[in-house]
């Protein structure tokens, strides 16, 4: 049965499911739980931001584990795990902190499959929250998932809602594969029709979001709604846009995005994270090499600028993509003329 | 703990294997047909085989990029590794790893490493696994003294003692990380000093004596076994070679590495102790060490006449299904 | 106002649809119209379709524009007798308000439920009230969204009550021996656990087939029998469209799969393949499937032929079958009354709604 759920409870949904399903299934973070060696509450948090809250109640000090603030530790350890029999699924708080534990990432659990001869299996899951508008500023607001997404062997989720994001992580907990899920905070308190149910979301097929003819717009996590609105906007203009949400970076559903773009010659790109190697270029580089005969506009991309993030709310809301700008990009990309 | 006669054999079989295994790469990498580039284990053997023996194939090991002995040790196909030495397409890992990522899991060695202070969070959760699945199976991680140095192997020390992970810090200290020396850079001097900083136990033996790494390691194992924690074990040990095959090796001292084949060397030690105490005949030592000779004959020549990977195998084993 | 002015409005498909986009006029004004005819073609995200007149009259205006979106409920058309004043037309069309139609998740709209039925949960939805009740039971792979265009339609004099079969959309996953027998014993009990008494029974390809079971299984619970495009009137049926239809895990798989059943392959959306998806994607539904594609269908054949029970039947039965059905031959309504419906595929119900929901409602 569906029924609105937040994005938060809606990936505490997916663990306490899975859990209940696999019993290999295991949580490591910081705070995940809340109070461990404090003399107050057990499950005092649940997380930074609520979202494990419940499952130590449910699962026990054995299954959900609050860790030392050592990221190179239980990052590696839930690598560790993964190749011993478990399916841990470890929380890092912000994708920011990446830089205290990267290696055990991509060094370590993206390569062993490969560099073991296809004879290693890495099921680990490795949740993480990411993008600005919190007013958080540089260190804790960044969307790093094209660094993540650059390094074959690991698989990146991006989900824009609550649906996708329980499906998602389901799957991403089943694969056999290190998977990166990605979680906007500013999505967490947005509700959705979620089922009941426990269901999987294959990886590498893109959401078709909204349909139309004239400009395609490729959008990710927090940025799909904004496209939507756009896109609403748009048609009150007589611009009939498509908005495709890939919903994973790696796998990417290339195909979906250069069928739709040879369908309407023009390709707009919007992506939170900071321009350069970014998904916005990364996405507009391949449908010119693929579809470069069907583009009868250059490829536009609205990301975030080549500046760290800023703190100040003038700034940052500056920093962010708008529906306005991607708006704006829509226009341009439909009004040029070779 | 009580070794017995087929425990010996095997401990002296691995060993020498380990030796002439390393002798040869030596000699092989000089010819300049194996590609990239090696860090020799020989002079450490007993470190490895007395830590490894005490294990099963479900134990796991993590190593570090001077990871051959360990992977012999812990049972890897000689073969096989020669193989992949050579990046042929029969090696160990397909020929995709090379020296310093050779892994089997089947035998629960989790891989050589090439991240230095990779290994010991990866070890920390294999213990994770066997504690959650209580499986009574402990890991091991092997690291250097330059290994020791990382913030990753202090940030593991911490948190299998805070978890009271099945896990053993094994430190094979041989006195220099690349070229820079573990007497200046190791702060406390030695690092089984830092033991009582994570609340553990450590303990310091000669790496050279196989039977005193051997003891060292089956007491740490056992407190991992029984659910005690973790152990810190600094095994001091010397390297025969340079830090990898080429290295000019200006910053050892005169003379140094003679100095310690002819006096710092486990084989001889293990051999005249054994044969001393009756435990085993010479002779069943020198025909281990024609078996040896012989299997590492067969695997070099192997590995030349062995195809490469092709084209076909580039794209494989990145991901299981994507 | 006057009353024999009537305006033709956006219709509400389905529980999701919010707005309406008008993609062709297929009438000019001034032509007279009523019943059985098409005078404006709509999509939604979910389906395109055309709507006919509702009641008999002159096509006086046609108010909104080709290409414009409107919201459910909004004013398409009016129609009126040809003696009506140009300026009543303008005063009722200059006066007309969109009535606030519920959305999905709004209050008046009426919401799936789910009732315990031998350890499993089937979901339903029920509209409508009095006159002989119609149960409409959906076909492989389908749900009670199927009857999107029907539901409301016969909703309107009688309750009409659609639900999902075991393993399919919100129902439990378990299905036992897949075979139409346990689907038919699944809808009798929720019959009986929801007091419908004897109603009208409309299924559609294996859902026909359920129908036919529970209405020799159950006298007591069948008022009548519409059988579209029904399996159990022979052995033939499409196999490898249920193969394909259950190994379809991706978009574009299974929107191909989907073209088969309509005569129009055009008309199968991304709304409607991701809604089927959605339920594909449960755990348990692919296996489900599978168990009811063997129980129900092994070998690509269909294992339930009932022509002869049905001859015992002393209710009025019917079949009706889209003349361009590629999943079951539409041979197969050969020796009952039937209707072949021009233009239309296996969804016959979808493709040509009005039609056959007159029939539907023309039965008992």
């Amino acid at each position: 049965m569906a029924r609105k759920l937040t994005f938060r409870q809606a990936v505490n949904e997916a663990l306490r499911q899975e859990m209940r399903r696999d019993p290999t299934v295991i949580l490591l973070g910081e705070d995940i739980a809340g109070g461990k060696g404090s003399p107050g509450e057990q499950d005092a948090w649940g997380g930074d931001m609520g979202i494990t809250k419940g499952l130590i109640g449910e699962f026990g000090e054995r299954r959900v584990i609050d860790t030392p603030i050592s990221e190179s530790a239980f990052i590696g350890a839930a690598v560790g795990a993964a190749t011993s029999g478990l399916r841990p699924v470890a929380e890092l708080m912000f994708v920011d902190f990446m830089g205290v534990c990267f290696d055990q990432i991509f060094n370590q659990a993206a390569k062993f499959r490969y560099m073991f001869g296809g004879k290693a299996k890495t099921p680990v899951v490795i949740r993480t929250q990411m993008g600005a508008g919190y007013r958080a500023a540089a260190q804790h607001s960044q969307c790093l998932y094209p660094l993540f997404t650059h390094i074959p062997g690991l698989k990146c989720v991006v989900p824009s809602g609550a649906y996708d994001c329980k499906g998602l992580l389901t799957q991403a907990i089943r694969d056999d594969d290190p998977v990166i899920f990605f979680e906007h905070k500013l999505l967490y308190d947005v509700a959705e029709d979620v089922p009941e149910e426990q269901y999987t979301i294959p990886f590498g097929e893109a959401n078709v979001v909204r349909e139309g003819n004239d400009v395609t717009i490729v959008a990710l996590a927090r940025m799909v709604s904004f496209a939507k609105t756009a896109a609403e906007t748009l048609a009150k203009e007589g611009i009939d846009c498509e908005v495709i949400d890939p919903r994973t970076t790696s796998p990417l559903d290339l195909d979906t995005i250069l069928e739709s773009v040879r369908r309407t010659g023009r390709l707009v790109v919007v992506d939170e994270a900071h321009p350069r190697c970014n998904m916005a270029a990364d996405i507009a580089a391949q449908v010119a090499e693929q579809a470069f005969g069907a583009l009868r506009a250059p490829p536009r991309m609205v990301t975030a600028p080549h500046t760290p993030v800023p703190f100040s709310p003038s700034l940052e809301d500056l920093f962010v993509p708008s529906p306005e700008k991607i708006a704006t990009a829509v226009r341009e990309a439909r009004a040029y003329k070779a | 703990m009580q070794i017995n006669r087929t425990e010996l054999l095997e401990a002296y079989r691995k060993m020498r294997t380990i030796r002439v295994f390393e002798e040869r790469v030596h000699e092989e990498f000089a010819t300049g047909q194996m590609p990239g580039f090696v860090h020799l284990y020989a002079g450490e053997e007993a470190s490895a085989v007395g830590v490894c023996l005490n294990l099963s194939d479900d134990d796991k090991i993590c190593s570090t990029h001077r990871g051959h002995g360990h992977c012999i040790a812990k049972g890897c196909d000689v073969p096989g590794m020669m193989l992949e030495l050579y990046g042929r397409r029969d090696g160990l890992c397909g020929g995709k790893g090379g020296s310093m990522h050779i892994a089997d899991l089947s035998k629960g060695m989790m891989g050589a490493n090439a991240i230095v202070g990779g290994g010991p969070p990866l070890a920390c959760g294999a213990a994770l696994a066997a504690k959650t699945l209580g499986t009574g199976k402990v890991a091991v991680t092997f690291t250097g003294d330059g290994g020791s140095n990382q913030g990753t192997t202090f940030e593991s020390m911490n948190f299998a003692s805070v978890l009271k992970l099945p896990v053993v810090f094994v430190f094979e200290n041989n006195g220099y990380a690349e070229t820079t020396g573990s007497s200046w850079s190791v702060a406390c001097g030695d690092i089984v000093n830092r033991a009582p900083a994570f609340a553990m136990p450590g303990v310091m033996v000669d790496g050279h004596d196989f039977f005193a790494v051997h003891e060292a390691a089956s007491e740490a194992i056992a407190r991992a076994r029984a659910g005690e924690g973790p152990t810190l074990i600094e095994v001091k040990v010397d390297r025969y070679f340079g830090h990898h095959e080429g290295d000019s090796e200006k910053y050892r001292a005169p003379g140094e590495v003679a100095k310690l084949r002819a006096e710092k060397d486990c084989l001889k030690r293990f051999r005249k102790r054994v044969t001393e105490a009756g435990l085993l005949q010479a002779g069943e030592l020198d025909a281990i060490d024609r078996d040896v000779g012989a299997l590492i004959d067969r695997s070099v020549k192997a590995a030349l006449a062995a195809p490469m990977p092709t084209a076909a195998d580039l794209m494989t084993d990145v991901y299981i299904s994507y | 106002m006057n009353p024999s002015i009537r305006a033709v409005t956006v219709p509400k498909w389905g529980m999701a649809m919010s707005e309406g986009k008008v993609t062709r006029w297929l009438v000019a004004e001034g032509a007279a119209v009523g019943p059985g005819v098409e005078i404006v073609d709509v999509e939604s995200t979910k389906i395109a379709s055309a709507i006919e007149a509702p009641v008999v009259g002159v096509l006086r205006r046609r108010v909104a524009t080709e290409g414009a979106t409107l919201p459910v409920g909004g004013l398409l058309g009016v129609i009126a007798d040809a003696s009506v004043a140009d300026a009543d037309l303008d005063a009722f069309v200059a006066g007309f308000k969109v009535e606030a139609v519920a959305a999905d998740d709004g209050a008046g709209a009426p919401a799936p439920t789910y009732v315990e039925v031998g350890g499993n949960r089937l979901r339903y939805l029920a509209m409508g009230d009095g006159g002989i009740p119609v149960v409409l039971i959906h076909g492989f792979g389908g749900d009670l969204e199927n009857w999107l265009f029907n539901q409301p339609a016969l909703a309107a004099s009688r309750r009409a009550i659609a639900l999902d079969l075991p393993g399919h959309g919100g129902s439990s996953k378990a299905v036992g021996a897949g075979d139409v027998a346990t689907l038919a014993a699944a809808v009798a009990g929720l019959l009986v656990a929801l007091d419908v008494g004897k109603a009208h029974l409309v299924g559609h390809s294996l859902g026909g087939a359920v129908a036919a079971r529970v209405a020799i299984d159950h006298p007591e619970a069948a008022a009548a029998l519409s059988l579209i495009a029904s399996a159990g009137l022979g052995p033939e049926i499409d196999g490898a469209y249920l193969q394909e239809f259950i190994a379809a895990g991706r978009r574009r798989e299974l929107g191909a799969a989907l073209g088969k059943l309509f005569a129009d392959p055009a008309l199968v959306t991304g709304d409607m393949i991701n809604n089927v998806l959605k339920s594909k994607r449960l755990d348990g539904a692919t296996e489900a499937l599978t168990a009811i594609a063997v129980g129900s269908f092994p070998g690509g054949r269909q294992a339930w032929v009932m022509r002869d029970r049905l001859a015992g039947l002393t209710i009025p039965v019917q079949a009706i079958f889209g003349a361009e059905d590629r999943i079951i031959p539409t041979a197969h309504a050969a020796g009952l009354p039937s209707h072949i419906i021009a233009g239309a595929g296996h969804m016959v119900h979808m493709e040509k709604a009005a039609e056959v929901n007159r029939l539907i409602g023309g039965l008992v």
